[in-house]
């Protein structure tokens, strides 16, 4: 329900936003080459990511965030309503041999990490007797109404009526801020209303996670700094994709030069280039345990395949002109290794090093999550498992933008290192 | 014994249905050290086969092939060969590309630069030395081309198509800058083409073939590319002779695409 409420939201700011950029911002935009197009449709050179959609989709998933989880970020009028906090009351009718007495019942609602004590009520008359309980925000709670009363439920006592509103066990009456529901043994179960957020336990708002940032940097998680968890997937990340490429790329280069090398090899690379790296995880425990070498051995092997694919690839793309050129230049067999398939095969290997860093990425954050001592996936594994979601979703976050940044920094290495990429 | 001899050279591919293509059929040839022949045909006559036999790149099922004396039995640096396009090393700059053969060798730095500069100012690439060689025009890569396989110094020079990629301007340019070089280089030349005009303007010897089996259909001299050198080509072309050989050319050409045609046909 509230999902639909959520989606209606975002659903309305795209299009909202769309209306008002494209009639009101983008008229005054600057003239281009593209501006001229008349046909755009279908021309994809035509369309570019447009800037203002771009923050604007950020800072909507920030605002659906915060209006959601009650951030403090946000001025309070455009929160989603709040779950009930502060008093509720309601009164029951118990009826016992034909006789009828009302009680009020007395609920204090307190946020979950302040603990509050049932407030003292007067017992009142008859002989149903008054009462209080406390229950936290978003959780319901069942209250005895009847132990205090001078007729127990085992003496045969029965709830009736919720606020003079009959009911039966199972059926349920609303009440200010909240409801009653009757349980099968007749039992009144108080649900106060939610409101629209989220429980912090489930999403806490960002800036909760923004301060817990700054306790995991300062205090670190479970005995590492949160530079070690993270230093750690990223050494054996590099660790592993160094190692897979070290093989990988000539194991490459000898299939795609040599028929017995391709003929060994092939079956092998084929069979295990469609098993996920994931699926290796159990086995290398069993092997190597959950220390670093199982890690590493994991990752070797997840880049391993993708690397060697890319350089037998990357020979055996080699436009044959330019070999058969370099021949009838004099040139020798090593000599048209190392000044012809080598750099020629560099775009194609370059495209698998960033395959297999992002595999690699990957593979180490689920095998921190299966067993680690330190890690970015060890400390979101841990961190969910205390309900820490602050962490987890830290955690997801720095892991978005560490893998983000591989990526970057492996174009722009690609960019310096092999210009002529896609100009042959 | 100098100059290239083909002698009967036969060539079959054999297909892996167990069918096989006789590609080229008893090609015999002399070309004397200097000598410029092109090389004309329909698709699939064998042009490229032969080609990449002279190179060393293909071995003949049968013949003998002997250049200055001794015999080829693959590719070597005495043998040049000029692509139509795809053939120059993008990781490396026009210098580096056209210096590739020297270095090859272990040349002395000096003593390369000496020549990459020379060859450079030769197809008019000096201001464009350290450049990428994807950032120059077609044209200009042609150039390069023709200048990295001058700059090995072989004795005779293959070229395939190497001006078939080029817009029309550029090629009759291009056309002056062969003969140019063939004239001041004084190589051997071998140069296949599609064009029948190219043909006849570059090549002092002719030979056209014919496909299935291929073989050399006809031969000719021809005073045009003696008359080219240094001349307006637009007027070589206006000579008498040029236009009777070009229609005769193009209608033996003409006859026998036709003669593949009804053959396809006739089989489908
Ligand atoms: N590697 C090969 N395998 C099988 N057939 C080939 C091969 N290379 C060329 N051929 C065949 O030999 C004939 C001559 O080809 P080619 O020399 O490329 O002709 P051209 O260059 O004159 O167009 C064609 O029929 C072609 O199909
Ligand atoms: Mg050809």
């Amino acid at each position: 329900m509230t999902g639909l409420f959520v989606l209606f939201i975002y659903v309305g700011i795209f299009v909202g936003a769309y209306l008002i950029v494209t009639r009101v911002i983008h008229p005054a935009a600057a003239k281009d080459y593209t501006s001229l197009k008349t046909v755009t449709f279908g021309d994809e050179s035509a369309v570019r990511p447009n800037r203002w959609a771009g923050v604007i989709s950020i800072l909507t998933i920030f605002l659906i965030w915060g209006m959601f989880t009650g951030s403090t970020l946000l001025p309070k009028f455009l929160h989603a309503p709040a779950p009930f906090e502060g008093t509720l009351e309601f009164t029951y009718t118990a009826e016992a041999a034909g006789a009828r007495d009302d009680a009020t019942v007395t609920v204090i609602v307190h946020p979950r990490e302040i603990d509050t004590d049932a407030p003292e009520v007067d017992p009142g008359d008859g002989f149903a007797k008054n009462d209080s309980a406390t229950i936290a925000q978003w959780r319901t709670g069942l209250v005895r109404v009847d132990s205090n009363d001078e007729i127990t439920k085992s003496d045969g006592a029965q709830v009736v009526a919720i606020n003079g509103t009959p009911i039966a066990p199972g059926e349920t009456v609303a009440i200010d801020n909240g409801t009653v529901t009757l349980s099968d043994k007749g039992t009144p179960n108080v649900a106060p209303s939610r409101g629209w957020q989220m429980e912090p336990l489930y999403l806490p708002p960002p800036e909760d996670v923004w301060t817990r940032t700054f306790t995991v940097i300062n205090e670190g998680f479970r005995s590492f700094t949160l530079w070690e968890h993270l230093g750690y997937s990223l050494f054996r990340v590099v660790a592993g994709f160094l190692l897979g490429a070290l093989v990988g790329i000539p194991l490459g280069y000898a299939m795609g030069l040599s028929n017995w090398f391709r003929g060994w090899f092939d079956p092998i690379v084929e069979f295990m280039r469609p098993v996920p790296p994931l699926a290796l995880i159990p086995l290398v425990i069993i092997w190597f345990g959950i220390g670093e070498t199982g890690k590493i051995i994991l990752l070797f092997l997840a880049a391993l395949w993708i690397m060697a694919i890319a350089a037998r690839s990357g020979v055996s793309g080699v436009n044959i002109s330019k070999v058969h050129a370099a021949y009838s230049l004099g040139a020798s067999k090593w000599q048209i290794m190392r000044h012809v398939i080598m750099p020629n095969s560099l775009p194609e290997i370059f495209t698998g090093a960033r395959v297999a860093m992002g595999v690699c990425w990957g593979t180490v954050v689920a095998a921190e999550l299966v067993a680690a001592e330190q890690g970015a996936g060890m400390m979101i594994m841990v961190a969910s498992r205390f309900q820490n979601t602050d962490i987890v979703i830290l955690g997801i976050i720095l892991i978005g933008v560490i893998g983000f940044g591989i990526d970057m920094l492996m174009r722009y290495a690609e960019r310096l290192l092999v210009p002529w990429k896609g100009k042959a | 014994m100098s100059g290239l001899a083909l002698q009967d050279i036969s060539m079959r591919f054999d297909l892996p249905n167990g069918s096989s293509v006789q590609a080229l059929e008893n090609v015999s040839l002399d070309l004397k050290p200097g000598e410029l022949m092109s090389v004309l045909g329909p698709s699939g006559c064998g042009k490229t086969t032969l080609l990449n036999i002279v190179a060393g790149f293909l071995a003949q099922t049968s013949g003998k092939l002997v250049l200055n004396g001794h015999e080829i039995t693959g590719p070597d640096a005495e043998r040049g060969m000029v692509f139509q396009k795809g053939a120059l090393f993008e990781w490396m700059s026009v210098r580096e590309n056209v210096g590739f053969g020297p270095s090859m060798k272990g040349m002395p730095r000096a003593e390369k630069a000496g020549i990459v500069d020379h060859l450079l100012d030769v197809v008019g690439l000096q201001d464009f030395k350290e450049k990428a060689v994807y950032e120059l025009s077609g044209g200009m890569q042609q150039r390069v081309a023709l200048a990295r396989c001058l700059a090995n110094d072989p004795d005779v020079i293959l070229m395939d198509e190497p001006l078939g990629a080029l817009d029309a301007l550029t090629r009759e340019k291009m056309q002056s800058l062969v003969l140019k070089l063939w004239k001041e280089t004084g190589k051997t030349i071998i140069l296949i083409t599609h064009s029948v005009e190219e043909a006849l303007l570059l090549g002092e010897r002719l030979i056209v073939m014919a496909p299935r089996p291929g073989r050399i259909h006809k031969e000719y001299r021809l005073p045009f590319a003696e008359m080219g050198v240094g001349a307006d080509l637009r007027e070589v072309k206006k000579h008498p002779e040029f236009g009777s050989r070009r229609d005769e050319i193009l209608g033996m050409i003409w006859d026998m695409e036709e003669e593949i045609m009804g053959r396809t046909e006739v089989a489908s």
